[in-house]
């Protein structure tokens, strides 16, 4: 009922949302990251995503157990981060949870995301037209 | 006991590779290992945060290390 991955090709978001159909689930909620055109009023060209593979697969899993944990009545739970060079618009993260209930899949889906912003091992770079910076490496 | 700490985002950019071999003596902890970094490339001591990364877990400071552990050095990191 958890199914992680840590994907160099496009995420096909439709299939995605089919790993959380449940005949129990009367709810099913979404988050979708994309690349945004903009950092801090800077226009951004592309990122690259870097990941510590392993880590973040396991870190995944836990942030997606803690959720289970704290929502026991998940059906479903995937996890989709991409990695490599994405450009304006393309897909970075999936999550996709399913409960009976809409309140609580709400409130897992943003855990979820949430948590993983802090502790899953990837990391990203904004190239602008004039220059390149790691998010939040710096205050 | 010869430690190779993997490295990623801006730190392997700091250091200039994708990992480094450290020598240190049995027991070492995280905070001595991450203090001779910290020296050895001062501009790791400019990042928000630095952790280090015991077999696939955030490592506290006076964990203790051996030659057997995948180690890995967590600048800020920056999914979603």
């Amino acid at each position: 009922m958890i199914h992680i991955d840590l994907i160099d090709q496009p995420i096909d978001v439709a299939a995605t949302l089919r790993t959380v159909e449940d005949d129990g689930a009367g709810a099913i909620n979404t988050f979708i990251g994309a690349v945004r055109n903009k950092s801090t009023g800077r226009p951004v060209v592309r990122l690259e995503y870097e990941a510590y593979d392993s880590m973040a697969l396991h870190q995944l899993r836990k942030v997606a157990e803690q959720a289970v944990e704290q929502w026991p009545m998940l059906k479903k739970v995937t996890v989709i981060h991409r990695k490599g060079t994405l450009y304006i618009g393309d897909v970075a993260v999936v999550v996709a949870v399913s409960t009976p209930h809409r309140a609580e899949s709400f409130a897992a889906c943003q855990y979820i995301i949430d948590t993983l912003k802090q502790v899953v091992t990837i990391w990203k770079k904004e190239f602008y037209e004039d220059g390149d910076v790691w998010v939040a490496a710096h205050p | 006991m010869n430690l190779k700490i993997a490295l990623f985002g801006i730190a392997r950019e700091i250091v200039g590779q994708p990992s480094l071999e450290v020598s240190a003596p049995e027991g070492q902890s995280v905070q001595t290992l991450l203090a001779g970094l910290r020296e050895q490339y001062p501009a790791l001591s400019r990042l928000s945060s630095l952790a280090v990364a015991v077999n696939n877990e955030y490592a506290e400071d006076d964990t203790t290390l051996s030659e057997r552990d995948e180690i890995a050095l967590i600048p800020p990191v920056s999914g979603g």
